[in-house]
C-alpha cells in the first residue's frame, strides 16, 4: 500500500515538474504578457538599494501597463517580471540568471542592484544571447568586456566625481590643485577613483592622499589625520553609504578643514538626515535629481515621478529608483522599434536607442554604457536643522549657487 | 610605505591616541571572548555580531528620542537575556564537544543574527548621534573625538567592575572554579550549568556595552560584526585566556599596531597586517605552546 501511494505521489510530481517545464519554456511571452527576468538583492547587505531597485522597476511596469502597455504587431502587450532573491551574492545572481534563461525561459532580462552582481551575471546573459537592460551596474570594466547584450542606462563610475575636479579647477582660479582622496576597494570605487586620476592628468593636479580602505574598515580617522596635516585643496571618498556616513562622522568630530569635499552615495546614505548640519557643504555625486528639466509621457517630468513614487511607496525616491523606472522605459522603446519578440532583432533595436526619459537622455555607447547623460552634482545645504540636496553642477540644471570654499570649523555654528 | 608619520610628530601622537582609545575598546570585546573561552572553551564567531546587535539596541533607544549613551547601561541589560537564552536554546548542546562543533553552531548563530538584524533594523549603514563634541589639543592640531574617550573610559570602568566582580562575588568564584575544572566543581556543589548560561549572559553583555559604544563612534550594519570577531580572536590568542591585564594591553597593542600599519604600509594593508600578524602570532606560539593548561586566574 506505501508503496503504491509513494509511486503515486512520485508520478504526479514527475507529470507536474513536466507540465511546468514544458508551459515555462514559452515564457518570453506568455499570452498579452512579456515576461522580465531578474535576480535583484532582496536579502543580504545590498537589501535597501535591492528595493529600491524594485520598486522602481514595478513602478514603471504598473505605468507602462496601465497607459496601454507595449504594442508590438498591431497588439497591446503588458510587462511581467519574474523576480529571484540574489542574497546578494554574485555567485548567487549568476545562479539565479542561468535559471530565468534556462528554466523559466525568460529572454529579456532586467539588471541587479550594483556592479558586482551585475558583472557576474553578464556572462550568463551574454552566452544566451539575452538583452538585458541594466540601472544599476556602473563599473566601466562592465562596458570594456565588449558584451554585445548589455546596456546600462546609468553614466559610467569613472565619470561620478571628474566634474568636481574641474570645478576645484576652476575654482583655483583655471590653476592646479592638490587632492586627498579615499576609496574602497570595490569595483565600482575603484573606477571612481580611476575617474579621478584622469582629471588630475587632464588639469595637470597633483594627488597628495590616495588611500585605499579596506571593505570592513569603518574608521577612517588615519586617512584624516594625513588630510589634516597636508592641507589639500579637494577631498574626495568613496565607499558606498559606509563611507559617506564614515567621512562626514570623523571629519566633524576631528573638525577637519577642507576647501571642498566630493563624495557618492550621499543621497542613498540619507546624509543629510543622519548627520544633520555636519553634512552641509558636501558635494556629491549623483546620477538623477528630481530637479532636472528632462521629460517623458510616461512619468512627466522628475517632480512628478518624486511625486507619485513617495505616493506609492511612502519615501522620496532615490536615483537608484529612477533609473531602474528609466530601464522599462528602454525596454518598451525597444520593443516597439523592433516590432518583434526576436532576441536579436530586439538588442539591434536596443543598439539604436536614442531618447529622453524623465531620468535623462539615453544612447548606447560601443560598450553599452549610455554616453548621452552627464554626471550631476549636488551640494548639501542647510536652513536652519532642516538640510537639502541642492543640485550645483552642471550650471543648465544648477538651482543654487555652489558654496566654495567650506568655512572652516571653528566659524561654523 | 610612506613616512609621513615620521616627519610629523603630531601625526604621531594623533595616531598614537586614536590607536590607543580603539585599542580600549577591543580589549572589552575581547575580554568578553577570553572568559567564555577560558570557562566553556567555546570559541564564539558571534562574538562581533553580539556587538553589533547591541549597537542596534542603543541605535533604536536613539531613534525613540533618548540619548544613545544609556545604551552602555540598557543594553547590556537586555544582552545578557539574549546571551542566557541563546546558551539555553543552542550552546548547552555544544559545551562539552569539540571545539569545531562550537565554531560551527556560533558560525551559523552569526549568519542567522546577521539576517535577523537585516529584517528588523534594514541593510542601510546607520549613526547614533552623541552630540559630545571634539577635544582639541596642541593647538588643535591632534583632534580627539570626545565620544572616543567616553568609549574608552565605559570600557576601562566596566572592566574594572567585573574584575572585582569576579574576585568577590558568589558567582564570579563559581566562574573561576569551573574555569579551573568543571568536573571538581560540580563535585563541590557548583551548579555548572548555570554557571555556563550566566558567562555566556556576561559575554553578550560586554558586547553589548561595546556595541552601544560603537554605534556613538563608529557606524553599524549588519555585516560588519566579522572583523570585531577576528580583532578580539587575535587578542585573545596574544594575551592567554586568563590574563585581564594582558587583554587590555594587547587590546591597545592591536589598535597602535592598526593605526600605524595604515600610516606606513597604507590603509589598504590596515587589515591585510592585522591577518598577517594573527598568522605570525599563531605560529610563534606553537613554537613556544607548553604543556601547560591555561585557565581563568
Amino acid at each position: 500500500m506505501n508503496k503504491i501511494v509513494k509511486l503515486f505521489i512520485t508520478s504526479i510530481s514527475a507529470i507536474t515538474l513536466a507540465l511546468v517545464s514544458f508551459t515555462s519554456s514559452f515564457a518570453k511571452v506568455d499570452g498579452e504578457y512579456i515576461v522580465l527576468g531578474s535576480a535583484i538583492s532582496l536579502t543580504g547587505k545590498y537589501s535597501s538599494n535591492g528595493v529600491h531597485t524594485q520598486n522602481g522597476y514595478n513602478m514603471a511596469v504598473d505605468r507602462i501597463n496601465k497607459m496601454g502597455g507595449v504594442k508590438v504587431g498591431g497588439k497591446s502587450y503588458k510587462f511581467e517580471i519574474i523576480y529571484y532573491d540574489d542574497e546578494s551574492n554574485p555567485k548567487r545572481a549568476a545562479q539565479l540568471a542561468e535559471r530565468l534563461i534556462k528554466q523559466d525561459g525568460v529572454h529579456y532580462m532586467l539588471g541587479p542592484y550594483s556592479s558586482g552582481l551585475t558583472k557576474a551575471i553578464a556572462p550568463v546573459t551574454e552566452k544566451y544571447k539575452i538583452p538585458m537592460v541594466e540601472a544599476n551596474g556602473a563599473s566601466r570594466s562592465l562596458f570594456t568586456k565588449g558584451y554585445k547584450y548589455l546596456f546600462a542606462v546609468l553614466s559610467p563610475a569613472n565619470q561620478y566625481l571628474e566634474v568636481a575636479i574641474d570645478l576645484a579647477v576652476e575654482k583655483n582660479g583655471g590653476k592646479p590643485v592638490r587632492i586627498a582622496q579615499a576609496f574602497e576597494q570595490d569595483a565600482f570605487s575603484q573606477d571612481v577613483r580611476l575617474g579621478i586620476l584622469d582629471a588630475a592628468k587632464r588639469t595637470g593636479s597633483e594627488i597628495i592622499i590616495d588611500d585605499k580602505l579596506p571593505k570592513e574598515l569603518n574608521d577612517m580617522a588615519a586617512t584624516l589625520a594625513k588630510v589634516k596635516a597636508t592641507k589639500p585643496d579637494v577631498l574626495v571618498v568613496s565607499g558606498h553609504t559606509k563611507g559617506a556616513l564614515t567621512a562626514i562622522r570623523q571629519i566633524s568630530e576631528m573638525k577637519v578643514d577642507v576647501p571642498m569635499l566630493a563624495m557618492t552615495h550621499c543621497d542613498a546614505a540619507k546624509l543629510s538626515k543622519q548627520h544633520g548640519k555636519n553634512s552641509e557643504y558636501a558635494l556629491c555625486a549623483s546620477q538623477w535629481h528630481k530637479n532636472l528639466s528632462y521629460k517623458d509621457k510616461f512619468f512627466g517630468s522628475g517632480k512628478k515621478y518624486d511625486k507619485d513614487f513617495k505616493k506609492e511607496f511612502g519615501y522620496a525616491p532615490p536615483y537608484q529608483s529612477a533609473e531602474s523606472s528609466a530601464a522599462l522605459l528602454v525596454f518598451k522603446d525597444a520593443f516597439e522599434r523592433a516590432n518583434s519578440f526576436d532576441r536579436d532583432k530586439v538588442r539591434d533595436a536596443l543598439v539604436d536607442t536614442e531618447m529622453q526619459t524623465f531620468y535623462g537622455n539615453i544612447k548606447f555607447g560601443p560598450g553599452g554604457q549610455n554616453v548621452a547623460k552627464p554626471m550631476i552634482l549636488f551640494q548639501v545645504r542647510c536652513k536652519g536643522d532642516t538640510c537639502e540636496n541642492k543640485v550645483v553642477a552642471p550650471t543648465k540644471w544648477a538651482s543654487d549657487k555652489f558654496y566654495h570654499p567650506i568655512p572652516k570649523w571653528s566659524e561654523r555654528g | 610605505m610612506d613616512f609621513l608619520i615620521f616627519k610629523a610628530p603630531m601625526l604621531m601622537v594623533q595616531a598614537s591616541l586614536d590607536g590607543i582609545l580603539l585599542g580600549i575598546l577591543f580589549a572589552l570585546i575581547a575580554y568578553g571572548m577570553a572568559l567564555q573561552w577560558g570557562v566553556m572553551n567555546i570559541i564564539n564567531i558571534a562574538q562581533g555580531d553580539l556587538v553589533i546587535l547591541g549597537g542596534y539596541i542603543a541605535y533604536t533607544m536613539y531613534l525613540a528620542g533618548i540619548h544613545p549613551a544609556w545604551g552602555v547601561i540598557v543594553s547590556p541589560i537586555i544582552m545578557f537575556f539574549i546571551g542566557w537564552a541563546l546558551y539555553k536554546l543552542v550552546i548547552n548542546k555544544v559545551v562539552d564537544r569539540d571545539l569545531f562543533i562550537s565554531i560551527l553552531a556560533t558560525f551559523g548563530i552569526a549568519i542567522v543574527f546577521q539576517q535577523l538584524m537585516n529584517f528588523i533594523f534594514g541593510a542601510d549603514v546607520v549613526v547614533a548621534q552623541s552630540g559630545y563634541g571634539t577635544t582639541m589639543l596642541f593647538d588643535n592640531s591632534v583632534t580627539l573625538p570626545n565620544s572616543k574617550i567616553f568609549s574608552a573610559v565605559i570600557s576601562v570602568l566596566y572592566a574594572i567592575g567585573l574584575v572585582i566582580y569576579m574576585r568577590k562575588s558568589k558567582l564570579g568564584r563559581a566562574i573561576r572554579a569551573t574555569a579551573q575544572n568543571a568536573r571538581a566543581a560540580k563535585i563541590l556543589g557548583v551548579d555548572t550549568e548555570r554557571v555556563y548560561a550566566a558567562t555566556f549572559g556576561i559575554n553578550a553583555a560586554l558586547c553589548g556595552i561595546a556595541g552601544a559604544l560603537i554605534s556613538i563612534t563608529l557606524t553599524l550594519h549588519p555585516y560588519v560584526g566579522l572583523p570585531y570577531t577576528v580583532r578580539s580572536f587575535m587578542i585573545v590568542i596574544v594575551a592567554g585566556l586568563g590574563n585581564l591585564p594582558a587583554v587590555a594591553i594587547s587590546g591597545m597593542g592591536l589598535g597602535l599596531f592598526e593605526e600605524f600599519a595604515d600610516y606606513i604600509l597604507g590603509t589598504e594593508f590596515r587589515i591585510g597586517a592585522v591577518f598577517m600578524l594573527l598568522v605570525f602570532i599563531l605560529v610563534y606560539r606553537r613554537f613556544k605552546l607548553s604543556k601547560k593548561r591555561e585557565y581563568l586566574k
